[in-house]
């Protein structure tokens, strides 16, 4: 009576537990599916884009400006802007990320006002792009009389990116041991020779890879860079940096009107007339091709580099 | 540089100075490098704060907040934010129904049930789909996803939040995959191993033991997941028409915010026009809409978290 009361027990206890195994068969299943539902999309939105855009893949396309016909119209203005405002934008929110990041991790006392920093950088990274264009709006073009220029456009982008560098440059110094600081005190290094020589060298991985993903993430901004003005119609390229006379380089580049990559991509897709999608979709195609080569290589760097420090 | 003698007791003393005085001025550098981000903050508040206060100066701010219409533009002009901030709202509710459940569940598998070569392979590929630069993700919209939602709503308009939502959720799904995964891990081993003990699946674990453990990480991710969504402007200007539309239905046209932004942008506005400064006031009512969830969140994090 009782052995068969415990073995009835037993076979509800051992159908209870292969149903609970089976539920988690079924999770497992779902988790995969939802996986490569999300990596399949991304697959299709790039086939898509290549697809649509393949017969615009000429030459032409990259030597010609923007036209009002679909077919002459290419991506001249569009890529040479976007260069340059990229090169605006590196060489202002490098220098100043590390160089943040740097007094973040290597100097900063532990006290309110340091505080206030690091607050601040996590702040940043969560405000909306557009709301750095209204800044760049009022600061940069009127306040600073910079107008609706190559070098506004660097600078919004450049302090939209400035939480990312300084974020992954902090990271990769954390990384850094204590011990190799140490050992360079104790041979009478200072603060800076410490950091310069030996931390830093150490952290050019993590330095490099915040660079590029934050630049990957400017190429792809077109929000901020809309709201400070941009023309989307530009049929002349900036004056060339580099000059025939003396003093042979020139910055007259910085103040010239410009247009961007994203921005003709968005040009185009609002027109109603078909025959410019195609266009978009190359331009979009050239584009997402940018960002997934620079997130590569920023993984790939991260790859070599961590596989080369045994500390 | 050079001592006065090999023996001397002080070698290097004005060399020693001279590092120091340069590691002075290099440490006075490298902290105006720092407060570019307290200046950035600074600057914005004061920008928005600046255009808005004259902007309010011809609207008044009782109807800027009841009324129903906004045309700025029109000669007959409304300045009531709620039809803008009703599309926002709309298409964030949109986004997190996707990015919310698609998130979790890839976070829940990939801490609790991948093996460590998928996980080390899936999270930078799944990292790519919030790098794709946001005006391909409103092509992709207004192309591709509102064609396919046709099929199944014939009735639907070519521009609508929908499609625009749910891309949106799409992009930020890896934003909340990544750190919700990050705070289940955190989760320690032993309380793991404590519910295996008592017989639980690994399914069990994960939904009895290690969420409600790392709730607070995963409040965190969908506040990330919401601020970035609200933020979120060309898919909503290139898919979701720009008329602003009174309504919380998915499936109309309608402006955010922000797409009300890039709309008078793209136009030749003069400065200091009324229309030039209600952007900003509209970028005000972004930046507090974002500050709101934020706090929320906070206090919500703040209730829920745990202490191992």
């Amino acid at each position: 009576m009782s052995a068969s009361a415990a073995s009835l027990q037993q076979e509800a206890l051992r159908r209870g537990l292969s149903r609970r195994k089976l539920f988690d068969q079924i999770f497992v299943l779902v988790g995969l599916i939802v996986m490569i539902v999300c990596l399949a999309i991304l697959a299709i939105l790039f086939i898509d884009l290549v697809r649509d855009g393949s017969e615009r893949f000429t030459w032409d396309f990259f030597t010609n400006f923007a036209s009002r016909k679909a077919e002459r119209a290419g991506i001249l203005a569009a890529w040479v802007g976007t260069s340059l405002i990229m090169l605006v934008t590196a060489v202002c929110a490098v220098p100043v990320g590390v160089a943040a990041a740097i007094y973040l991790e290597e100097y900063a006392p532990k006290n309110w006002f340091t505080a206030i920093i690091e607050i601040n950088v996590t702040n940043l990274a969560g405000v909306p792009s557009i709301v750095y264009g209204l800044l760049a709006l009022g600061l940069f073009v009127y306040q600073f009389d910079l107008g609706q220029s190559i070098a506004a456009a660097g600078l919004t982008l450049a302090l939209l990116i400035l939480p990312i560098v300084i974020v992954a440059t902090r990271e990769s110094i954390r990384s850094v041991p204590k011990a190799i600081r140490e050992a360079a005190y104790g041979l009478g290094a200072t603060r800076w020779e410490v950091t310069k020589d030996h931390v830093l060298p150490y952290s050019t991985g993590g330095i490099l890879t915040g660079m590029i993903l934050g630049l990957s993430r400017a190429i792809g901004e077109t929000a901020p860079i809309i709201t400070i003005g941009a023309l989307s119609f530009i049929a002349f390229l900036p004056q060339s940096p580099i000059q025939s006379e003396f003093p042979f380089i020139s910055f007259q580049w910085l103040k010239d009107p410009f247009t961007a990559m994203p921005i003709q991509m968005f040009n185009w897709v609002s027109r109603p007339d078909q025959a410019f999608q195609a266009n978009a979709a190359a331009a979009g195609a050239i584009l997402l091709g940018m960002t997934l080569i620079m997130n590569a290589l920023a993984i790939w760097i991260r790859y070599r580099f961590r596989k080369k420090i045994n500390w | 540089m050079t001592s006065p003698t090999p023996t001397s007791v002080i070698p290097r003393s004005s060399g020693l100075r001279y590092r120091k005085v340069r590691d002075r001025i290099i440490e006075a550098l490298l902290l105006a490098a720092g407060l570019v981000a307290v200046f950035t903050t600074l600057a914005i508040v004061a920008i928005l704060l600046y255009e808005s206060s004259a902007f309010f100066e011809h609207v008044r701010i009782v109807d800027f907040l009841t009324d129903t219409l906004w045309t700025p533009l029109f000669a007959d002009a409304h300045y009531g934010i709620l039809p803008l901030v009703a599309g926002t709202l709309t298409t964030t509710m949109v986004a997190l129904l996707v990015a919310v459940p698609l998130g979790t569940t890839i976070a829940i598998y990939l801490s609790e049930f991948a093996p460590h070569t998928v996980r080390e392979t899936v999270k930078p590929i799944l990292e790519l789909l919030g790098a794709v630069p946001t005006v391909v993700y409103g092509y992709f919209a207004l192309t591709m996803v509102t064609p396919v939602l046709q099929w199944f709503m014939p009735d639907l308009p070519g521009f609508n939040m929908l499609s625009a939502g749910l891309v949106i959720g799409l992009m930020i799904v890896p934003y909340v995959s990544s750190v919700s995964e990050d705070s289940m891990r955190a989760v320690p081993r032993y309380m793991r191993e404590g519910s295996y003990a008592m017989g639980a699946t690994r399914l069990q674990t994960a939904l009895r033991v290690v969420v409600p453990g790392a709730f607070s990480g995963l409040a965190a991710a969908f506040i990330l997941g919401i601020s970035r969504a609200v933020g979120e402007t060309m898919v909503v200007a290139i898919a979701a028409g720009m008329q602003p539309n009174f309504t919380f239905d998915p499936r109309q046209p309608a402006a955010t915010i922000t797409a009300y932004i890039v709309q008078v942008s793209l136009g030749d506005l003069p400065h200091g026009s009324i229309g030039y400064q209600s952007i900003f006031a509209a970028g005000l009512v972004l930046m507090l809409l974002t500050l709101l969830f934020n706090i929320a969140g906070f206090s919500l994090t703040r209730k829920f978290r745990e202490a191992y």
